[in-house]
């Protein structure tokens, strides 16, 4: 190989394979909120839900929530597909519940443990629009946040304690690092002829390797931030501020109204039903 | 970087350390001891001393972060402007070599801000400190909301520089600060110092192996380590560069530096006809792996395309370019770890586990062994077994040798990599030369016609660099080929390998300028 010396392999610039920054959220109203209240409203909203188990409360806040994040830039359709686990979760209660829930009315099969009845059938559609109707917007709520303004949140506006909440975060960072190692240690096991065997033991293995690495990683962290005073002293500043606007308040009011809505409709038309009291 | 004038608030400070000294609760010995260094402010030191010589420790010590009194036991007295260094936090601002494990916040401005946040600093001053200090270390196009999870090497190691100098320290304190960088990442914090230093007047300690790097900033040498028997290290010499390198340079060089002005050792290649004449196989092609139209990548986007490269038995390659250029990538495909994008990787027909089976990545992980070896660059990714001779025996193991062949193979190998001490211990709890050299053993103890490494020198000091070059060349002489990926212009010389550089393609280069690239 005598042209040996121009030898030479081409690639893309590295500045150019960098992932899009991603917005905060794709709803304008969502991306003005405090990253506390993109936490508390889902919540504030769920908590109605839990006491009742119907088709008509479910269906509405569904709907109302789904409307109101099209009024607040996400287009249904990309509420459907972002929110895709969910309904994968969704489709598993449903399944569950048909087939196992508790029996009444018209038994359609039999088989084993496995009865499909009317009230089933009602019981797992009720969980089915319940468990979209509260996990989908908290997904829609919650994608795009940004972990040190959530941070930032938590320690200002809910006064949780900051040495635990900065250190948690910077543990976050880390995550990355430690999908790079893990896929580092898989090759090599594949490179040391140790990647036919049994998969379970090969992930035990890694999984233990991963967890010296990680507490050496940590280990080198928390002195980089000892090393920047981090934990010296009670008077820390604030270099960021978090607060509550107006808009947080309106968010607050609609995580009340859409539940009432919702909920009480479902007592008015007399579809509520407490599925811990009745029987 | 007019805002230099801002820094000259923080004064200088000086060390005083008197009989200090410092014990691992966990160890024996006391790594430093009876300590007595006056570093004047102003003063820039250049910390010296072999791997284990306490320089870290001490580095620690200034910085305020050894630890409690239950993590070890301490003695004498060390002061930091006339403070006891613990009480002394912000004074000192210490850089370590990792460039991974000193970001701690995701966008840069925080992360910047992160030290005067803890030190009680006014809002708005932080963030005047924020700017002035990106801007002393060259980061003033970098956007406070860039996200530091993209930025290069040395962009990362200036970021942490501009981290701890928001502190106003008046001692800054660089731990190996270069020794994970490439040659242009070097250049950047070494430039990067140099202003800072020159221009706010701090005092300054730098650890380093490679001298040459920070000797024209630095006016004072100190080395650190055992005087003879003893194993509690203390200060061996303290000068002026000249007088030192003079006095101590075998030292120096016998405990791991680049000493400046020292010949390099040299194992070039063979000559062809030798090469052939030791394994006279005529019949035998000379190209053992080759790449046809190859495009590598990962999860499926090309980072290069139409690679065509022929490596031949007995050669050493180097795979050379910027980092994150894509040459681990490489690496890791043509060692069968990593699907090809598009193309082949063909293994020499005669070297194939089945005849139609050329291409390693579809192989068994078996069937790598005694054909394709792959040592990584973090050598505690590899470790897999609970001592070092378990270790070095999985690959024979896995062939299918009896326990008596593994361990025979195991124990030749760590004699020959000088292992054989450790064999019943824990591959962690080796030191950074020794477990690389493991991690070699245990690749070659499945005797692979080609041995691909990611970085085999980084980071290391002189000696278990030296170590590192013998051993690869001993690799080559034994009819392997190696393909390695480096930065290290030495390593390259010194065996005579045949280098392959990455290029940036021509078309897309536009907007390649840090900081602008968004």
């Amino acid at each position: 190989m005598s042209e040996s010396s121009s030898m030479t392999v081409t690639v893309t610039p590295p500045e150019q394979r960098h992932e899009r920054v991603r917005p905060a959220s794709q709803s304008w109203f969502i991306a003005r909120l405090n990253p506390v209240s993109r936490f508390i409203c889902p919540l504030i909203m769920s908590l109605p839900l839990f006491t009742t188990l119907d088709v008509v409360s479910a269906s509405i806040q569904f709907v109302l929530s789904v409307i109101l994040l099209w009024i607040g830039g996400i287009n249904p359709l990309v509420v459907l597909r972002r929110t895709w686990p969910v309904w994968i979760a969704a489709v598993g209660s449903f399944v569950t519940i048909a087939l196992y829930g508790r029996t009444s009315g018209t038994v359609h099969f039999a088989w084993a443990a496995i009865v499909i009845s009317d009230g089933s059938l009602y019981l797992a559609v009720a969980t089915f629009l319940r468990v979209a109707a509260i996990a989908v917007p908290s997904v829609i709520f919650v994608l795009g946040l940004d972990p040190t303004d959530l941070a930032d949140g938590l320690v200002q506006i809910l006064h949780l304690p900051s040495r635990f909440v900065y250190g948690a975060l910077a543990g976050i960072r880390m995550f990355t690092l430690l999908q790079e190692d893990w896929r580092a240690l898989g090759l090599s096991r594949r490179s040391r002829g140790l990647g036919d065997g049994n998969p379970i033991r090969r992930v035990c293995s890694q999984a233990f390797a991963l967890l010296v690495l990680s507490i050496r990683r940590a280990t080198k962290l928390a002195t980089a931030m000892e090393a920047r005073g981090f934990g010296a002293s009670d008077t820390r500043t604030i270099a960021r501020v978090s607060k509550l606007h107006a808009i947080d308040w309106v968010s607050y009011a609609i995580a009340l109204i859409i539940p009432a809505i919702a909920v009480g409709t479902a007592v008015v038309t007399g579809y509520w039903n407490l599925p811990l009291t009745s029987n | 970087m007019n805002d230099s004038a801002e820094f000259r608030k923080s004064a200088p400070v000086g060390v005083e350390a008197h009989d200090w000294g410092w014990r691992h609760s966990t160890r024996k010995d006391f790594a430093l001891r009876h300590v007595d260094l006056t570093i004047r402010p102003g003063e820039r030191v250049l910390l010296l001393g072999a791997s284990g010589a306490g320089k870290s420790t001490f580095m620690a010590a200034m910085a305020g972060v050894l630890g409690s009194d239950d993590e070890g036991v301490r003695e004498g007295t060390l002061t930091i402007g006339g403070v006891d260094a613990n009480e002394a936090r912000g004074k000192a601002g210490l850089v370590l070599q990792d460039p991974d494990a000193q970001i701690i916040l995701e966008r840069a401005g925080d992360d910047v801000a992160f030290a005067c946040e803890n030190l009680g600093v006014p809002k708005d001053e932080t963030w005047q400190r924020v700017r002035a200090a990106l801007d002393i270390v060259g980061l003033e196009s970098l956007e406070l909301t860039h996200s530091t999870r993209h930025l290069s090497g040395g962009q990362r190691q200036r970021l942490a520089l501009a981290g701890v100098l928001a502190m106003r320290p008046g001692l800054l304190l660089l731990d190996e600060p270069t020794a994970n960088l490439d040659p242009p990442g070097v250049r950047e914090v070494h430039d990067a110092v140099k202003h800072v230093v020159e221009s706010t007047g701090q005092t300054m300690v730098v650890v380093e192996h490679h001298i040459d790097v920070w000797l024209d900033l630095v006016d004072r040498v100190v080395v650190l380590g055992a005087a003879g028997d003893s194993h509690e290290g203390g200060v061996l010499a303290d000068g002026t560069p000249d007088e030192v390198f003079s006095t101590m340079g075998d030292v120096l060089a016998e405990g791991g530096s680049w000493v400046p002005g020292r010949a390099i050792p040299s194992f070039p290649p063979k000559s062809e006809s030798e090469a052939k004449g030791a394994n006279g196989d005529a019949e035998e092609s000379d190209v053992v792996l080759s790449t046809r139209n190859l495009a590598f990548g990962r999860n499926g986007i090309a980072l290069g395309e139409h690679v065509n490269l022929d490596f031949e038995r007995g050669r050493i390659y180097a795979l050379m370019g910027p980092n994150g250029a894509g040459k681990s990538t490489l690496a890791l495909t043509l060692a069968g770890l990593l699907e090809p994008v598009a193309g082949k990787v063909l293994i020499a027909p005669e070297l194939a586990p089945k005849p139609d089976s050329r291409e390693p990545f579809h192989w068994k992980s078996r069937e790598l062994l005694g054909r394709i070896g792959m040592v990584f660059q973090e050598p505690e990714h590899q470790f897999a077994a609970n001592t070092v001779r378990d270790e070095v025996a999985i690959g024979p193991k896995s062939m299918g040798k009896s326990d008596d062949e593994a361990y025979g193979i195991a124990d030749r190998l760590l004699e020959r990599l000088r292992l054989s001490r450790f064999a019943a211990g824990n591959p962690y709890t080796l030191s950074g030369g020794e477990k690389r050299r493991l991690s070699v053993a245990s690749m070659l103890a499945a005797a692979p016609r080609v041995l691909v490494m990611d970085e085999p020198t980084f980071g290391q000091d002189f000696r278990t660099w030296s170590q590192m070059v013998e051993l690869i060349a001993g690799i080559r002489d034994q009819g392997c080929t190696v393909i390695m990926v480096t930065h290290d212009e030495p390593l390259v010389q010194s065996l005579g390998a045949t280098p392959i550089h990455f290029g940036v393609s021509e078309t897309a280069a536009g907007n390649a300028d840090e900081g602008s690239a968004r």
